[in-house]
């Protein structure tokens, strides 16, 4: 499958990436070599076969519902490009 | 002694012969020499190696007799280490330092190794060629020209170069094993659930492992033994018992069925290399093993699937890098749109930013199916081709890669870097433990033999990898670094 430039700023967005026009092309022709190549896949019949999401096959563990953990926020807000009084700032979203 | 195994250097700590202060300077003063040429160290933790060497010193003094007890170590810079930056190869995390250590670290500061620092490697572990490092290319110590591989591109040069006695590493799709094979060391990865993933920077979590670059299987062994184990922080660990891995290095390859698979030794293959991984099966044969074809038919699907899976989940895992609690912010965002959008193009490297698209492209809406869920599909097929072959064979033998190390920029287009790893995806996909070890040599660059084993036969594979490395001497050959001093 081919992409072209408005299908890929269309993705860009979704990923939350800022794409040049100039570059879109070009990225554009990169995926489609990608998509080109993950394609081959679609050569094989896999209507019976079931997906395989570990290859365990394993099932998630589980725990008591215990606190585990002791609260580190101020180590973690330390390393914050903009933290105060506990919480992460960002720029205004409601005005 | 800085050329030594881990095992070596382990008993002459033990004797006595050498300090872990010394060893450490020594090392340290290499590292000074040769990593302005070679690149392989993004951080070099100085003063803290020597108090970790002096502190060893003073437990073996006190009586501890732990292995690894001093023995000078460099971690893949995408385990998170308390205090010391992690960049994970990225301008994103470029002045992360981490509040805590990984389990990986925690384990081998356990262990009472010495961190020397944190090793080179691609942005986000994404390629094959460690050219996607933000913190600039890392040199094959064989030749200055040529890639080391990737990801772990720094821990297989550092260990070549001996700038380390061990360096840990992270395979998604052959991240240890291919660089391994590029420097001419031992790369192992072990099965996906044996060790902790807990604050390893996560690419694509149903496919990363940690595992070990080294001089030895009997080195990686014993990295093994300081590194597995349930861990109860990362939920895809295995609760299955470990044993000493290097109980059985020394059994008799007597009867070992090994497996040639057809697909690994058909069109693309270098001649050179197949000759070497040839000679290496009679070694084997000489040893008591016998050799049988097999038949992996889904092989040719695995650099498809993967290239669906590994960007999907990896799409999914950095969306937390938005700018917000850590990493890179760009400079005066307008909103937060402008703020995440930013930070993120700025902060990402082009391969990085690529396969993220792939990701989100594949698991939008209305192509789950067709991509995501067909690769899973294509993961089983892939699995179940093992799972039939080890009902005839015991371990599964052939080239860790088609050719030996490339020259840096020869790989250009996507796609064809994508194709390196044609060998050693498919044992991702399938979960299985790995292991690479130098083979023999073609224009004076190291060939990696692949050895591949059942779910959690690690110790099979070692034992094997082990007998080969006693009868030969391919593992001790060191690319010569006359004129790289600094």
């Amino acid at each position: 499958m081919a992409l072209d430039k408005s299908e890929v700023e269309k993705i860009a967005h979704l990923a939350r990436l800022h794409i040049d026009t100039e570059e879109a092309e070009e990225v554009a022709g990169r995926i489609t070599d990608i998509l080109a190549l993950i394609d081959q896949m679609q050569s094989i019949d896999t209507a019976t076969t079931e997906p395989l999401a570990h290859p365990l096959d394993v099932v998630q563990r589980l725990r008591a519902d215990e606190v585990t953990e002791a609260n580190h926020r101020d180590e973690l807000q330390e390393i914050a490009p903009s933290a105060q009084e506990g919480l992460y700032l960002v720029p205004r979203v409601i005005e | 002694m800085i050329e030594r195994t881990v095992a070596e250097i382990s008993t002459a700590l033990a004797s006595g012969d050498i300090s872990s202060v010394e060893l450490t300077q020594a090392y340290l003063h290499r590292i000074e020499q040769y990593n302005t040429d070679l690149n392989a160290f993004i951080t070099v933790c100085e003063e803290s190696a020597l108090e970790q060497a002096k502190a060893a010193d003073k437990s073996r003094s006190d009586g501890d007799c732990k292995p690894l007890l001093g023995v000078p170590l460099a971690h893949k810079d995408i385990f998170c280490t308390k205090g010391v930056t992690t960049t994970c190869g990225s301008r994103m995390l470029q002045n992360f330092v981490p509040p805590y250590d990984a389990t990986v670290v925690e384990k081998f500061n356990a262990a009472g190794v010495v961190t020397l620092g944190k090793t080179n490697m691609d942005e986000f572990a994404m390629g094959s060629s460690n050219e996607t490092s933000f913190f600039g290319v890392v040199k094959n110590p064989w030749d200055t020209a040529r890639v080391p591989g990737g990801s772990s591109g720094g821990s297989a040069a550092a260990v070549a170069a001996d700038l380390c006695a061990m360096a840990t590493g992270t395979d998604t799709g052959g991240s240890i094993r291919q660089p391994a094979a590029f420097c001419g060391v031992t790369g192992f990865k072990p099965s996906y659930g044996r060790v902790s993933r807990w604050g390893m920077v996560a690419f694509a979590s149903s496919l990363d492992q940690a595992g070990s670059i080294c001089k030895s299987a009997e080195d990686a062994a014993m990295m093994l033994n300081a590194m597995a184990g349930l861990d109860e922080k990362d939920s895809t660990s295995i609760d299955k018992a470990t044993v000493d891995y290097t109980a059985t290095l020394n059994d008799s390859l007597e009867g070992l069925k090994i497996g040639i698979p057809i697909q690994h030794f058909a069109e693309g293959l270098s001649a050179e290399v197949e000759q070497n991984i040839l000679d290496a099966l009679k070694v084997y044969e000489s040893l008591g093993a016998t050799i049988k074809e097999i038949d992996l038919p889904n092989n040719h699907l695995s650099v498809s699937a993967y290239y669906v899976i590994a960007p999907a989940e990896a799409s999914a895992n950095l969306s937390r890098y938005d700018g917000v609690r850590y990493g890179y912010r760009c400079a005066e965002p307008v909103d937060l749109e402008d703020m995440y959008k930013r930070s993120r193009s700025e902060g990402f490297g082009e391969e990085v930013k690529r396969r993220i698209m792939v990701g989100t492209y594949a698991l939008s809406a209305g192509f789950y199916d067709a991509y995501y869920r067909k690769a899973q599909k294509i993961r089983r097929l892939i699995r179940n081709d093992f799972l039939a072959a080890f009902k005839e064979v015991d371990i599964i033998l052939g080239p860790t890669s088609p050719h030996t190390a490339f020259e840096l920029g020869a790989k250009s287009d996507p796609v064809a870097m994508y194709l390196e790893d044609i060998y050693t995806i498919a044992v991702n996909l399938a979960g299985l433990p790995g292991i690479s070890i130098p083979a023999g040599t073609v224009n004076g660059l190291p060939v990696g033999l692949q050895l591949v084993g059942e779910d959690f036969a690690e110790a099979k594979v070692f034992n094997a990898a082990h007998q080969f490395q006693k009868n030969t001497d391919w593992h001790r050959n060191k690319p010569d670094l006359t004129g790289m001093e600094s």
